[in-house]
């Protein structure tokens, strides 16, 4: 099978956009003080599926960055850390990274690698801090210091100044005026009291002078301390982030030394002029790289307008335009056979527009439906090389399977399946499928079995992912669940046990690694699948493996159909259900007392279901051997129905019935018919599940 | 002076916004002559053929299709037992829109677009066939009296079983 990988990479960047877009959003609305623990959760899973999908597809430095940002957004989450406005930043920061490398993998423009390591390390060393340590100054504040340090390489004063107890914005106001001085550096005494260091020409009065603004100068205490400035400036960092606990002392100083050539031009540009002697190199070196930047961002602007070849629209916008085109395509079949009366000879040239307007019309219809379908191969094919990097990255060895893969779905559905299915499948890999040691210990193949199927079933698509791995770990997810304060019970159902991993926060996995086991995954699924008004069900035994299924009501599936006729109604049977269809010889009916009529078809017994007892209906024929028997088959068994007469096969398009009503038993939906009415869906399964069990209750009765 | 009265009394879920009286549809079932609040109503159709949907209540007629959104149609007179229902070019159907669920029902006739203001507003007495939940009251204007039914909490009510029992 060849994958034109191309079109998946288009989907995931514009996911990815919407994504971050969607992350700045609620990063700047966040509130600092009492963050909301939802929009905390929705950036983290933002962030989770960024990173999701450029491990797909490989993009290993989106995932480096995201990796980072999630460690953070996850302790921040959990409470273990507080939010503040440097984090905000960071994030924001770290956004805007994302969305640059993600336009150097789709527009090929230049990725600033010194601004990725940059926020790489900021958000590593917010993450690596004490959670009681106070959160050093914005990265704003550090970068102005940074770039005055080399225009001060020079001086050998220093001084060290204890500042009393202060607020964190006075901190950060003295510390971006004092920086203007000198090269300074900042560190935290264990009462909470800041000390800058500070490496200048200036004399103490200066310093004095523009502490006052915001203390009292009786409180400073200035000493001088001769010393070389850079053993003065590791060595006060380094104890700084000793006494913090980042340990990433060296990757801050290289850092530095990336801001320290310049990355801003203005404000070195303006700094220079104040500074008592420019470095010349700072100067220099300053405007060529943002030249660089505009041409990049110019390019970058010309690549965007060229690509607009997709434009991604609102589903009601489809929607409505097939109940147009719906419409028109009734209206035209009217027409049509208005025009059937008329002289050929006479109105010829009516008649000719007439058959024009046919034409033109249904391929219009094909053209706005096929907007919408798509066969589930779309999202399946993302997952053979996602499933081959996981298991050789996990030692484990897996043979992916898929059915059904030609079942049509519709787009707007396509794309929300995406997510939920992934992390489902990076889980069987992660926790289901053992490694090939622990598999052969238990007798099973070393090789795990990992299969992906869609089907249309009932009028819903089921599409379930299945491994034959451990399965799930009742006693680990019931000790979790207290864990985590939620009310359990031994004794519970394993059905409901199941359903506890979807909650928020939940993971079993010893380790998180950067493939699963945070616990967002299946929080997510829920969410996606529930907001499509589907159902997550898991069926799961213990060393035999996990099934997880979805089910999806069909809202604008399209259906292949037969369409049969019971008195004067005619119902719509979806032909996957349909094996066949015969009229019986008398002899191969059979009548069982108490239990209905059975059918003899090739030397098989099947139950008689007369579809006009089941739905009330007068019919034409009351014996089978009138009327027409349809063979149906549904989860292995088979049965015979009975209908008055075949109409015909056609493609229906499934119209959900409980938008406006309650559902119906035995009907899976409605669909339009040519003449504008309405004809509905028999749900087979229900219908055989039905017959079967009012044979059951007649047998125990 | 209307205006001072309309804000109180039974008409709770209508804000002050019409403090001018408020628009109703008046149709005819039987005998009587019913109004419903006019926002509710989307359009208004003839009776056409519907598809019966099996194992309904006798008053669900059936689905009908309203240009590709399937619609449940439902006769009132069945429903209100107002006789023996006929089916011919007069007969019209309601096309009602609540909370987003479009329900079609059927009626004798519909008569005219009348605005109540409260004054012409009375409580409803109690009446047999229909629950008095239902009722907004009774409405008079001249010689007319119409019986005003509170759509939205009739089409949702479980006896219609129109709507799905919620589901928690």
């Amino acid at each position: 099978m060849t994958i034109d990988m191309n079109q998946f990479f288009q989907v995931f960047f514009d996911e990815a956009e919407e994504l971050l877009a969607e992350m700045e959003k609620l990063l700047l609305a966040v509130d600092v003080s009492s963050p909301d623990i939802e929009d905390l959760n929705a950036i983290f899973r933002a962030a989770h599926s960024i990173k999701g999908g450029a491990s797909t597809f490989g993009l290993t430095d989106l995932t480096d960055v995201t990796h980072v940002l999630e460690n953070l957004l996850d302790r921040i989450r959990k409470g273990e850390m507080a939010l503040t406005a440097e984090h905000v930043d960071a994030f924001l920061a770290a956004k805007d990274i994302l969305k640059m490398q993600l336009d150097g993998h789709r527009l090929h423009t230049h990725v600033d690698q010194e601004a990725v390591a940059d926020v790489r390390m900021m958000l590593q060393s917010l993450s690596q801090e004490m959670p009681i340590a106070p959160p050093p100054p914005p990265p704003e504040a550090v970068m102005v210091k940074e770039d005055d340090t080399d225009k001060f390489a020079h001086v050998k004063l220093c001084f060290r100044i204890e500042l009393p107890q202060l607020g964190e914005r006075d901190v950060t106001a003295l510390s971006g005026e004092l920086a203007l001085l000198g090269r300074l550096s900042t560190e935290v005494l264990s009462d909470k009291r800041h000390v800058f260091t500070l490496a200048t020409d200036e004399t103490v009065d200066d310093i004095i002078a523009i502490c006052s603004f915001i203390l009292n100068p009786d409180d400073l205490k200035i000493t001088e301390v001769d010393m070389p400035v850079s053993v003065v400036a590791s060595a006060s960092s380094a104890k700084t982030e000793e006494e913090l606990g980042y340990g990433f002392f060296e990757p801050l100083e290289d850092l530095r030394a990336f801001i320290a050539q310049g990355s801003d031009s203005e404000q070195v540009e303006n700094k220079a002029q104040a500074a008592p002697t420019p470095e010349p190199v700072a100067t220099a070196s300053a405007p060529a790289q943002p030249d660089r930047r505009h041409n990049g961002r110019r390019e970058t602007d010309r690549n965007q307008v060229g690509q607009e070849s997709s434009i991604r629209v609102g589903i009601e916008k489809v929607d409505q335009l097939i109940n147009l085109v719906g419409e028109l395509v009734i209206t035209q079949a009217m027409i049509e056979q208005r025009t059937l009366a008329l002289d050929p000879m006479q109105h010829e040239r009516l008649l000719n527009s007439v058959s024009q307007l046919t034409r033109s019309t249904r391929d219009l219809q094909e053209a706005v439906m096929s907007i919408r379908m798509m066969p589930m191969d779309y999202v399946f094919s993302r997952f053979p090389r996602m499933v081959r990097d996981l298991a050789s990255k996990l030692g484990k060895k897996v043979e992916f399977v898929t059915h059904g893969a030609a079942t049509e779905l519709d787009k707007g559905l396509i794309e929300r399946i995406v997510d939920p299915l992934t992390h489902l499948v990076r889980n069987s890999i992660d926790h289901g499928i053992e490694t090939p040691s622990v598999r052969a210990a238990a007798g099973k193949s070393e090789t795990g079995r990992l299969s992906l199927s869609a089907a249309h079933q009932g009028g819903n698509i089921i599409i379930e992912v299945s491994d034959d791995g451990g399965g799930l770990n009742r006693e680990r997810i019931l000790a979790k669940a207290k864990q985590n304060g939620v009310p359990v019970g031994d004794n519970m159902a394993d059905a409901d046990v199941w359903q506890l991993i979807f909650a928020p926060g939940f993971s079993t996995a010893e380790v998180v690694t950067d493939v699963s086991g945070r616990g967002v995954g299946m929080d997510v699924v829920k969410r996606n699948i529930t907001s499509m008004g589907g159902v997550v069900d898991i069926r799961s035994a213990k060393g035999f493996g996990t099934t997880i299924s979805i089910s999806l009501p069909l809202t604008l599936a399209i259906l292949d159909g037969m369409s049969i006729k019971v008195g004067d109604e005619v119902y719509i049977l979806p032909l996957g259900y349909v094996v066949e269809s015969l009229q019986p010889e008398p002899a191969d009916v059979k009548e069982i007392t108490g239990q209905g009529r059975v059918i003899k078809v090739r030397g098989d017994y099947l139950p008689l279901i007369p579809l006009y007892q089941m739905f009330g209906i007068t019919p034409i024929f009351t014996d089978p051997c009138e009327g027409i028997v349809v063979i149906l088959e549904s989860d292995g068994r088979k049965a015979a129905l009975f209908v008055d007469d075949l109409v015909g096969q056609q493609q229906v398009v499934v119209k959900n019935l409980e938008s406006n009503y309650c559902k119906v038993a035995g009907i899976s939906g409605a669909t339009i018919l040519g003449d504008g009415g309405v004809s509905l869906i028999v749900d087979v399964a229900a219908l055989l599940r039905s017959s079967r069990q009012l044979n059951d209750e007649s047998i125990f009765s | 002076m209307s205006q001072t009265i309309s804000s109180g009394a039974s008409n709770e879920d209508k804000s002050g916004s019409e403090s001018s009286g408020h628009e109703y549809l008046a149709f005819k079932l039987g005998k009587e002559e019913y109004g419903i609040d006019i926002l509710k109503v989307q359009e208004i159709r003839g009776y056409e053929a519907v598809t019966r949907v099996a194992n309904a209540p006798e008053f669900v007629k059936g689905v009908i299709n309203l240009r590709g959104i399937i619609v449940p149609i439902v006769d009132m007179r069945i429903k209100f037992k107002l006789g023996e229902p006929t089916y011919d070019q007069f007969t019209v159907v309601i096309i009602l829109n609540i909370s987003g669920r479009v329900v079609g029902i059927v009626v004798d006739s519909v008569s005219d677009v009348i605005t109540l203001s409260q004054e012409h507003l009375k409580p409803a007495p109690d009446m047999g066939a229909m629950n008095s939940n239902y009722l907004i009251g009774l409405g008079t204007l001249d010689e007319r009296m119409l019986i005003l039914i509170d759509i939205d909490k009739l089409m949702s009510s479980p006896d219609m079983g129109l709507i799905e029992k919620v589901a928690a």
